[in-house]
């Protein structure tokens, strides 16, 4: 990197030194309150999805405690629904739809485009604490009683219960907004704040991927928004929009509410599968095969999207042809899917490969997603569907893709980029360890799952014949060791952050862009614009100094 | 993707205020105040306001797009209702908010154009008359919304007014010379309400920012050279206008 600037900007005469790292730039808890640097905002955010990811993880750990044996066993079936459902909404709302795109892309997106910030630092900072007070109004809902609808927010149950729908569900809407917001940002400044040189071809994957996201976040999330609003509304003024006593219609919630929110999945997935092509380029010291065609799926995913809601419907009443027409619809997913996997699986091939941990939640990434996927083309199946639906199998499906795709690209991402963030190093042997406690914790949790769901468990149910118990057991014991997992991984973060060493500038010797500046990053990303002349995993044209740790 | 530290600042595609060899990326700024630090030029500024108000317009049509399906559906489920309720709108005082509306995005066109022109008075004038408009648009809706509760006109299970069977059944008193109208017509003013309410709020909306525009002109921060705040918020109220120009025809018009 060049050598320190000897003058004092214009635009930073009242600031603090733009070379020095951003978490030491500026000092004392308001610099953070009212920061407008990405890389503090993501700090923020991604302070706060681990918080959110907690508590609906112990959520999540009840709900299985509940069902260890038959029968009650530590809650009743009314704390039960609104557990799961809690479960549910927290762990949607709160954290996955957030954790990658607001908390790591909002740090690593700027960097990666040899930008000094977004293009709205303002709006970025807003769309945080709108993130936070939509938290409010749902966890405002937790201590007042919760909900029982499930995440789903299904009319008409949700304009009958006594339970408190409008505050989650306007927590909800608010916290859609911030999605939209962030949305916004991110693709005008992919558009406009590129560094010189940096063409569409040479962005990294990453982007590629959050900019997709970015896409189906403007123009999804509002229809959730306006949804939401509506059940609200119906539930207040009795619109008889949704009410079937009333005239409305309680179908036509389900399609509005899955038109956003199969396309979340996508928000959900893409942001993942774009962390773990940054992973597995740096671990396997190569390039991507088929960069094009690894971004461009991104993009199909996130039009493809927008056409599938319906196979959320098979069941609830739909025609013979829609349903046939969103079915097939369905089976293109595979494609771009697809596409990834396999060039994943050929960047490994002749890959010089390393096994740390950052790579262990790529390689298990795939390994799951693959899995989640696959089972998704089971639940496409019209005729299969119809047996499947709202069963455990469906549970276990969309755990593979949520959990063993986005949780993993995120802790994976996590570990990957803490060094950056934190300027830490954390202890690898601990970090695999934990990581085994997680693979194998949740596929001893989610296996037995999809075993009992294909033999009919239906989902949400409080109670089960004796011959599920001893899946449900197993599905229990699976989840105690994947929290005990998460356990590990959250002492040996906190120890990093204590009694860490300092992390050199390129810790894992990557050719990408972010690892290039000092670490942790200076105020403004780099001490020198940077100029882009090759490809963010051109490894054959990256020079020693820049793959060197120093 | 070489940081090129050690090499000279090449141009930057956006137009440039780099001379080559400069050092620090911090000291191209030469420019005027409204330039945030993280531009290299007034014209990227710009582009990326613009592309971020579009793609928030955008977001705005879809927000919108969910009450228009519901309007399509409930339309053809019941379109005697439908019909039959579109008739007790005031087509006269929808129509003269039309006209509003539509001079309204006149005049904020004309504020921007009078912006980039320099013309700081002018902009102000024209904000004034588009503030002007956006209040008179909300005064007539006013009467429009007081008309409809005093017929009992109520969104959903208030609906009071009577009509032929169906759900509401009895008919309530003190209505007895007003003409029934058919069944499921409340769900008709549920949409009428939540769609006019909905755009309402846009234009309640628009007013604040406007008014927080007209301050800034006031106080000098537009120039010939920037002039981006007025250009998004005259977007903002095209977008609030096309949107009427939408609900006006589907409300009001059709039979």
């Amino acid at each position: 990197m060049g050598a320190a600037t000897t003058t004092v900007p214009r635009a930073q005469a009242h600031h603090p030194d733009p070379n020095e790292n951003y978490l030491k730039a500026e000092r004392g808890i308001m610099s953070w309150i009212y920061t407008l640097d990405h890389k503090r905002i993501g700090v923020m955010y991604l302070v706060s999805v681990l918080l959110a990811f907690l508590i609906g993880g112990i959520f999540a750990l009840a709900v299985r405690l509940e069902l260890f044996s038959r029968g009650k066993t530590i809650m009743d079936a009314d704390a039960y629904n609104r557990t799961f459902t809690l479960h549910g909404v927290v762990m949607v709302f709160l954290f996955i739809i957030p954790s990658v795109p607001a908390a790591l892309g909002n740090f690593i997106l700027p960097i990666q485009l040899g930008a000094k910030d977004v293009a709205f630092p303002r709006l970025n900072l807003m769309s945080y604490y709108i993130y936070v007070f939509g938290a409010c109004f749902a966890l405002y809902s937790m201590v007042n009683g919760a909900v029982d609808t499930g995440w789903t927010f299904y009319t008409p149950y949700s304009m009958r219960t006594t339970s408190a729908v409008i505050p989650m569900v306007l927590g909800a809407f608010i916290m859609g907004f911030s999605s939209i917001l962030t949305g916004v940002n991110f693709i005008a400044t992919v558009h406009k704040l590129r560094a010189p040189g940096q063409t569409w071809t040479k962005l990294p994957l990453f982007i590629w991927g959050l900019y997709a996201t970015s896409i189906i976040q403007v123009l999804a999330t509002p229809v959730l928004a306006i949804t939401l609003l509506l059940l609200c509304l119906e539930r207040f003024l009795g619109l008889g929009i949704f009410d079937p006593k009333l005239g409305g219609d309680p179908v036509l919630f389900q399609h509005f509410f899955w038109f956003y929110s199969h396309p979340a999945v996508y928000i959900m997935i893409v942001p993942g599968m774009a962390v773990v092509n940054e992973i597995i380029a740096t671990f396997s010291r190569r390039a991507i095969v088929g960069y094009m065609f690894v971004a461009m799926s991104s993009l199909a995913l996130a039009l493809l999207g927008f056409l599938v809601w319906g196979h959320h419907l098979f069941v609830s009443g739909m025609s013979e042809y829609a349903t046939m027409v969103f079915s097939a619809l369905t089976f293109l997913v595979a494609i771009p899917s697809g596409v990834k996997v396999f060039n994943w699986v050929a960047t490994l091939y002749k890959g010089s490969i390393r096994l740390e941990s950052p790579m262990l939640y790529a390689l298990s990434f795939i390994f799951l997603f693959t899995i989640g996927g696959l089972t998704g083309l089971f639940l496409g199946v019209l005729a299969i569907d119809v047996h499947l639906h709202d069963t455990y199998f469906v549970v276990a499906h969309f755990h593979y893709v949520m959990v063993g795709g986005t949780v993993m690209g995120f802790v994976g991402g996590l570990h990957y980029w803490w060094p950056k963030i934190t300027g830490k190093l954390f202890n690898e042997g601990v970090a695999k360890v934990a990581w085994a406690l997680v693979f194998i914790g949740f596929n001893v949790t989610f296996i037995a799952q999809f075993i009992m769901g294909s033999r009919g468990m239906p989902r949400r149910y409080y109670d089960y014949l004796p011959e599920y118990e001893i899946f449900h057991k197993v599905s229990t014991i699976g989840s105690w060791i994947l929290g005990l997992g998460f356990l590990t991984m959250a002492v040996m973060f906190v120890a990093s952050l204590i009694k860490g060493q300092k992390s050199t500038r390129n810790p894992w010797g990557s050719a990408a862009l972010e690892w290039q500046t000092p670490t942790p990053p200076p105020l403004a990303n780099f001490i020198k614009v940077p100029t882009i002349t090759r490809g963010p995993y051109d490894y054959h044209l990256a020079t020693e100094e820049e793959l060197s740790e120093k | 993707m070489s940081t090129a530290a050690s090499h000279a600042e090449p141009a930057r595609p956006h137009g440039d205020s780099h001379h080559a060899g400069e050092p620090g990326h911090d000291e191209e700024h030469h420019g005027p105040a409204w330039l945030a630090h993280h531009f290299d030029t007034p014209a990227q500024q710009f582009d990326a306001a613009k592309l971020g108000m579009w793609a928030f317009l955008a977001q705005e049509l879809l927000f919108f797009s969910g009450v228009f399906v519901a309007y399509g559906i409930f339309r053809s489920w019941y379109p005697e209702a439908f019909s039959g309720a579109s008739h007790q709108l005031d087509r006269v005082m929808g129509a003269s908010n039309t006209i509003v509306l539509l001079f309204s995005s006149w005049t904020a066109a004309m504020s921007v154009r009078s912006s980039q022109l320099g013309k700081k008075a002018q902009t102000s004038g024209y904000l004034i008359v588009t503030i002007a408009c956006a209040f008179i648009f909300l005064v007539v809706k006013y009467f429009e919304y007081q008309h409809k509760f005093h017929a009992g006109l109520l969104p959903g299970k208030f609906f009071g007014h009577p009509v032929d069977g169906g759900l509401f059944g009895a008919i309530p008193a003190g209505h007895g010379h007003v003409p029934h109208l058919p069944a499921k017509a409340h769900i008709f003013f549920s949409l009428y309400f939540v769609m006019t309410g909905i755009h309402a709020i846009h234009v309640i909306v628009g007013i604040g920012v406007m008014f927080w525009i007209l301050k800034r002109n006031a106080s000098g921060e537009f120039s010939k050279e920037f002039f981006t705040p007025v250009d998004l918020v005259a977007l903002y109220w095209h977008l609030v206008d096309l949107i009427w120009i939408y609900l006006f025809p589907l409300l009001y018009l059709i039979d």
